[in-house]
């Protein structure tokens, strides 16, 4: 009798012993979206912030419906860019919408801005675009739209500090070119069309030696009165 | 961005063009003198026709990105030339609004148009042929009921000779079995479903059976795994259990795998992500169970081979050396020291298939390129891997692939920085 409840005791204990070996919970990924977009990381930084690569663009801070916008048009190829578009090709709409707010609430601090590689003539150029546009060739200033201090208007118009001229001029280049395209009417690409090629090298140089505004935030939504309708940005 | 996954049997395809045009011809002037569709559509039959099509996966491909609903006009490179597909609405002069449920049994089951076309391989007939008529009339009676888009089929632009349809005649000859899945009586109703949806709408011989340079795969290898031509990824073998065989996964490994895309054992990326995003999400448990049943059993478990290396020794050790600096560093804070993952979001790389088998063609574009698995209703936001091209050189990948491949018990064989190289090029869209 005794002996029977030895094997009880022994046998209670193995079992718990066992039980508490494989209670042990495997590791679990934390359940942030700071895990879930590690993906970005590698070449957008960890908090958006942008990377030594002068193509990736820094993410943190633009509009979420900007952003939105960009990770649509990559899931469905309209905007071209493999790696990107490879990414994002099975993700579904509600996901990319947190993707987006996500860095859209990132604050990290811009970078230096950038030494420009440009004649006093070139940025000049630039900043006259950029301030007050080219009337006479149809451009109106790009502080119009993205405002007075380039940070950019609620909910989807991207600010245009903390990215390098490389980045901006392919994008203008982009547009000019009609290889990016955004929903009708595509305001960027009637803008970019009546863009030269010097001017784009001119914006792109002056916008890349900005210095930080005090509040990196974008705009709250209709501060601006865009100058034609932009298929992106409800009015 | 093409999202078709069914561009593999490169030398398949929709039909050509011009026979089309003459089979909607025909087509509709046949169906103007039969026009015999019910008053009221039967709700059941078109929810059925509408779930059967997603297991048959139809939206993949018959719908372009940004484009109109099962419009077609998605473009499959193919190493013959560039296939489009065709517009699958009920419109009746692009698309088949003329064609009768019997014209669209008989071109699934037969491969050939209405008016007796072939219809280029790339459209699976090969394993829509095992559907029955039944399920073929609940997916046409769908397909009646989505609204038509008059849109123009593309033709093809395939190169010569491929261009010349009758070619088709000998693919046919050599890789086409006509007939409906016949169910083997020695297995259970549920084993019998599961191979109904893996070889029939399902289509997965498409990938996981080796194509030959005829562009045909073989029954006798059905399911023995190949690299899909243009896209390369290699679609494991699903037999052998050093590949993707399921021999020793548990039935809901499988099942979680196959409609979340993630598992405790392992994670879906590239055109498998693809299939997961648009069909398999959408099974019943009922049918995924079956499915990963039937998988399970065609599993053929073969003792491991021992190692074989095309590396020098020497060479080998320095690159599983380097190999374990670079896990150690970027890898395990999410994969862990000893490669077990947080599963099944951060996938175990020890003891996992895909890891290790002969092909190093997906951990090396893994490790290249990244990736999501696809967000599906079981696992609305996944976790994605970094891309590592930017970072890495050749042999830095070339190194860490070795060392995942050989380290903790895996089984694989070291991979050279060319192999790697070569990869950095692979199509990513």
């Amino acid at each position: 009798m005794e002996r029977r409840w030895f094997y009880v005791a022994l046998l209670s204990v193995g079992g718990l012993g066992l039980r508490v070996g494989f209670a042990q919970p495997a590791e679990e990924a934390p359940d942030t979206m700071e895990a879930r977009v590690m993906a970005c990381v590698p070449c957008h930084g960890a908090k958006g912030e942008g990377t030594d690569n002068a193509y990736f663009p820094r993410l943190a801070g633009k509009p979420a419906g900007y952003l939105a916008n960009q990770l649509h048009a990559f899931h469905t190829g309209r905007r071209h860019y493999p790696p990107m578009n490879y990414l994002l090709a099975y993700l579904p709409e509600d996901y990319l919408k947190q993707i987006a707010e996500y860095f859209a609430a990132q604050r990290p601090p811009l970078p230096a801005p950038a030494d420009p590689a440009v004649s006093k003539d070139v940025l000049e150029r630039g900043e006259s675009l950029v301030t007050h546009g080219d009337a006479a060739a149809g451009v109106p200033a790009c502080s119009s739209c993205h405002g007075p201090h380039l940070t950019g208007m609620e909910p989807a118009i991207p600010g245009l500090l903390g990215l390098r001229a490389t980045y901006i001029s392919a994008q203008l280049g982009a547009w000019r070119y009609g290889t990016r395209t955004a929903a009708g009417p595509d305001c960027m690409q009637i803008v970019a069309g009546h863009l030269t090629e010097d001017d784009v090298k001119a914006v792109a140089a002056f916008l890349a030696a900005r210095p930080a505004p005090p509040d990196l935030a974008p705009a709250p939504q209709g501060t601006f009165i865009l100058p034609f309708a932009c298929g992106s940005e409800p009015q | 961005m093409t999202r078709c996954m069914a561009f593999r049997p490169q030398w398949k395809s929709a039909l050509s063009m011009a026979t089309l045009a003459g089979a909607l011809l025909l087509a509709s002037f046949a169906a103007r003198s039969e026009d015999a569709k019910p008053a009221a559509p039967d709700m059941s039959l078109i929810e059925k026709g509408q779930y059967l099509a997603r297991v048959g996966d139809c939206i993949a491909c018959h719908t372009a990105p940004e484009g109109k609903l099962f419009a077609g006009g998605l473009a499959m490179p193919t190493p013959f030339g560039t296939l489009y597909t065709s517009n699958i609405t009920p419109d009746r002069e692009t698309g088949i609004g003329g064609w009768t449920a019997d014209q669209f049994y008989a071109t699934m089951h037969t491969g050939r148009f209405p008016d007796g076309g072939l219809l280029y391989p790339a459209m699976p007939f090969g394993s829509y042929t095992k559907v029955t008529r039944q399920d073929s009339d609940a997916i046409f009676a769908y397909l009646q009921t989505v609204p038509p888009v008059r849109q123009a089929n593309r033709p093809h632009d395939l190169k010569f000779p491929f261009n010349n349809r009758s070619l088709i005649l000998g693919w046919r000859t050599l890789f086409f079995k006509e007939g409906e899945y016949s169910p083997d009586l020695n297995q259970s109703a549920e084993w019998n479903r599961g191979a109904y949806l893996v070889e029939g709408l399902g289509h997965c011989s498409m990938c996981h059976t080796a194509i030959n340079a005829l562009g045909g795969s073989s029954e006798s290898q059905a399911f023995q795994g190949g690299l899909i031509p243009m896209q390369n990824w290699y679609a494991p073998s699903l037999t052998s259990d050093k590949e993707a065989g399921l021999g020793d996964w548990s039935l809901k490994d499988i099942a979680d795998l196959l409609k979340t895309g993630v598992s405790a054992r392992g994670a879906v990326y590239g055109p498998m992500a693809d299939v997961v995003y648009n069909s398999l999400q959408y099974l019943t448990d009922a049918d995924v169970q079956a499915m990963a049943v039937y998988l399970k059993s065609l599993a053929q478990p073969r003792p491991p081979a021992a190692a074989t290396s095309n590396l020098p020794g020497f060479e080998s050790s320095l690159l599983v050396a380097l190999g374990k600096t670079i896990y150690d560093n970027q890898c395990a804070v999410c994969h862990g020291p000893q490669g077990l993952g947080k599963p099944p979001h951060f996938p175990p790389l020890a003891n996992n298939q895909s890891i290790q088998m002969g092909s190093a063609v997906n951990p090396i574009r893994m490790v290249l390129n990244g990736g999501y698995p696809p967000g599906t209703s079981g696992d609305p936001v996944p976790y994605g891997m970094p891309p590592f091209a930017q970072s890495l050189s050749d042999d830095e990948v070339a190194a860490v692939v070795t060392y995942i491949r050989t380290a903790w018990g895996n089984r694989g064989t070291p991979v050279s920085a060319a192999d790697a190289n070569s990869l950095r090029s692979a199509p990513l869209d």
